[in-house]
């Protein structure tokens, strides 16, 4: 089990941060992913970061629009 | 064209630009239907820079001078005041072409302030005017031409007779006042449609001549009725030419300093856009399933956030069909360049049936408003609806959100086939939806006319006229203060409540969008923590209004590490767009603020609307009204389309829903919302400096240096002791 902004989320063997977005269907493009507190560095690395079991994320989307 | 009367003229000497003012406003005089025509030069005070800045705070402090507390929106003291700002025109920073008009509003019955890109007021600038004070009526049909270029302001009888609509005039008036066809981007025009001649939804087209396509551009200072006011006044358009513009007309302190600044955000656009917002080949449509997947889509009225249909109105759909590879910026030099048109797109009804024309957009607002919120999921039918609203000049915002509310209660049977006029206006009619628009142009359709007055009337006329239920009407009605809601569904956010229903003006995202930040990131857990969003965002927002700068490149485009480098509310702010912003002010004026400064420079104003609201009439508690359908469902098939949801909302709120019918559930999940609203709006007064009642203190207007004596006198006659939070 895993936590993403407080909610909880079943955890699975090989999980990514991208496969965390699809579930929670995160579309938006201008997020920062923070996982126990540390930032994934590259948006372009959500599909190779691996989600390890336990952990709290906190997907942060920005804003935008006029 | 024939050549257009001369029925005034007067000659200036136009003032250059020094540290992003001219210090001269321009003051024309329409009479009162009586051909007096006057024109003025009035002078700018250091006292009007320092507390009012430029832009809305130069409209709203003119407006103020001009009005009187019983003024009405078609009195002829009511003026449209035009200003950029102090970095209005700058071409180095993407952005910064935008002036804001400022009225008061047939909609709203108070203040309105609109923003629109497009050349004219950086134009006016460089003709030697912070701003243009448009007053009184005109006895005939009249075009008002700054020639900045000859130092010369004329009052020209129009000759244009046969189409009144925005492009035609807008084509015709680039054509008329240019030497040629090199000459015609030296013009911008501002003109309505003929729709707003009767309609409150009349929007204010500014325009900029695209060399490439050959063709005049609109783009929409759309909210409030400006084009109402425009149109009640007599005037069919205001023209400006100016043929000198550099990088360095507005005078600047540093311009070096600009250069540097503009290189390192066109870098960034250039580096990420594309992994970002993709503005630069979709605009703002690039939201459309997005706020699809989260729930927020205003799909049938609001009702639901979602529909089956979004790959039909997909941002992909409206990629293919906006002419890619074209610099699409609404003022020099803004390489983010989201002003998207349509490659020659033909018409398939109405007066223009047949011909093939450039369509301005649509952005996301008038996808949603024109598509999912009416029911209709085709690009070509909401292609051609922008373009019409655009030439009739209706406000497509408040266009899209009237009309679903008219299909709701046409399918509530709240109004009949026989109320319509005939017309079927189902969700998702999209030949009888189309009649519409059309009707409502041509002003002779009794149900049209009622329809574009505007939400707020028509839930009065509706229920006088054809008996529909006005409780009902009230529950779906998505209006504030007498203006219709853009196009996000916020009833899931606590927070967004407050960006729609405790604005200054009604529920536009002008002020805050919260959504993202409240309820999907969970940033503002308490009552506390959202108050404290909607006092900063709508004063950084604001502050915009006052330089004549664009809010797009502020957020929809971010610096490569701004979501690693800062964390929660502060990355939303995008601090070093901010900084950016902090150094362009300082490099055209030549001052030295940072950046706290800006939210000092903006809740000045914000008070001061505030309390010329209050002046006239409105600005308490009770104009800060929420429709239940803003904060929950309001019939089953709503509850219905999340009903696990909804449960567990009902579950958080310490109410078992296990028993109860949905009508139950609905009943108590919106007596306890409005529970958390009444919560939420005394906590947000609290931190703006006002009273329970809604009105600003006399001690924040003094700590704001904004107690002039008339503000105070006004004040004193509405503060209560038993209002106070004291």
């Amino acid at each position: 089990m895993i936590k993403v902004n407080g909610d909880e989320l079943d955890w699975r063997e090989g999980m990514t941060v991208q496969d965390v977005l699809d579930e929670k269907k995160f579309s938006f493009p201008l997020v920062s992913v923070w996982i126990n507190g540390e930032p994934v560095q590259r948006r372009g690395e959500y599909a190779i970061t691996p989600v390890p079991d336990g952990v709290e994320i906190e997907v942060i989307h920005m804003m935008s629009g006029g | 064209m024939e050549k257009m009367k001369t029925l005034a003229e007067w000659k200036y000497t136009p003032a250059v630009s020094r540290l992003g003012y001219t210090r001269e406003t321009l003051y024309v005089g329409l009479g009162n239907r009586d051909g007096d025509y006057r024109f003025e030069k009035r002078p700018v005070s250091d006292e009007m820079i320092d507390k009012f800045i430029g832009g809305r705070g130069f409209g709203l402090r003119l407006l103020w001078d001009a009005v009187k507390p019983e003024t009405k929106w078609n009195d002829p003291e009511n003026e449209i005041v035009i200003s950029g700002g102090p970095i209005c025109g700058i071409t180095q920073y993407p952005g910064a072409g935008k002036c804001y008009s400022v009225f008061l509003s047939p909609l709203t019955e108070q203040t309105y302030n609109s923003n629109a890109g497009g050349y004219f007021a950086p134009f006016l600038k460089f003709s030697g005017f912070d701003a243009f004070e448009l007053q009184g009526k005109a006895d005939r049909e009249v075009i008002v031409f700054v020639d900045g270029d000859n130092g010369t302001v004329q009052v020209l009888e129009s000759n244009i007779t046969e189409d009144k609509n925005a492009y035609a005039v807008t084509e015709c008036l680039h054509e008329y006042f240019a030497n040629d066809e090199k000459d015609r981007k030296n013009i911008s025009v501002v003109s309505s449609g003929q729709a707003a001649a009767h309609s409150f939804w009349g929007c204010m087209n500014f325009s900029f001549y695209d060399p490439r396509r050959k063709v005049a551009r609109l783009k929409q200072a759309g909210r409030g009725g400006g084009g109402t006011v425009l149109r009640d006044k007599g005037v069919l358009a205001l023209v400006v030419k100016m043929s000198h513009v550099t990088g360095t007309s507005v005078g600047p302190a540093n311009p070096d300093a600009l250069s540097k600044l503009g290189g390192k955000l066109h870098k960034e656009i250039r580096d990420f856009d594309d992994v970002q917002c993709q503005m630069r080949t979709i605009g703002t449509a690039h939201l459309n399933e997005i706020m699809n997947d989260y729930d927020l889509l205003p799909v049938h009225n609001y009702k639901f956030g979602r529909h089956d249909d979004i790959g039909n109105i997909h941002s992909t759909e409206y990629k293919k069909r906006f002419a890619q590879g074209m610099p699409d910026g609404c003022w020099y030099g803004c390489s983010l360049s989201c002003a998207k048109a349509t490659p020659p797109f033909k018409l398939t009804t109405g007066p223009w049936k047949g011909r093939e024309v450039i369509v301005d957009g649509p952005e996301y607002e008038t996808a949603a408003g024109l598509g999912s919120n009416v029911g209709i999921f085709d690009p070509e039918w909401t292609i051609e609806a922008n373009f019409y609203a655009d030439h009739y000049g209706i406000d497509t915002i408040s266009l899209g959100t009237g009309t679903a509310f008219v299909c709701e209660c046409y399918e509530l049977g709240l109004i009949n086939r026989e109320n319509t006029g005939g017309l079927e206006l189902k969700f998702g009619n999209k030949s009888d939806l189309m009649e519409l628009i059309h009707r409502i142009a041509a002003g002779t359709d009794e149900f049209a006319r009622i329809v574009s007055l505007g939400t707020r009337k028509m839930k009065k006329i509706f229920s006088e006229k054809y008996g529909a239920d006005r409780k009902t009407m009230e529950d779906i009605a998505m209006e504030g203060q007498g203006l219709e809601a853009s196009e996000y569904r916020c009833q899931e956010s606590i927070a967004q409540w407050g960006g729609y229903f405790l604005t200054l003006k009604g529920p536009q995202h002008d002020e805050a969008w919260l959504i993202f930040m409240d309820m999907v990131n969970k940033q503002l857990p308490t009552y506390e923590d959202k108050a404290e969003a909607l006092f900063y965002f709508p004063n950084f927002r604001l502050w915009f209004s006052l330089v004549g700068l664009c809010k797009l490149p502020w957020n929809d485009i971010e610096p490569e590490d701004n979501h690693t480098k800062y964390k929660g509310i502060e990355a939303a702010k995008v601090p070093e767009h901010v900084q950016n912003y902090v150094e362009i002010y300082n490099a055209v004026t030549g001052k030295n603020v940072v950046k706290e400064d800006l939210i000092a420079m903006s809740e000045k104003v914000y008070n001061f609307e505030r309390i010329f609201n209050l002046r006239m009439g409105k600005g308490k508690r009770a104009d800060h009204n929420c429709p239940n359908r803003g904060l929950g469902p309001v019939f089953e098939d709503e509850w219905n389309a999340r009903p696990e949801y909804f449960d567990g909302k009902l579950k958080e709120a310490g109410i078992e829903p296990g028993g109860l019918s949905v009508r139950e559930k609905i009943a108590r999940l919106q007596t306890h919302r409005r529970g958390q609203w009444e919560q939420l709006v005394d906590k947000v007064y609290a931190r703006r400096g006002w009273n329970r009642n809604g009105i600003p203190t006399l001690e924040t207007v003094r700590r704001l240096g904004i107690d002039y004596p008339d503000v105070v006198e006004l004040l004193e006659k509405n503060l209560k002791p038993e209002d106070s939070f004291a």
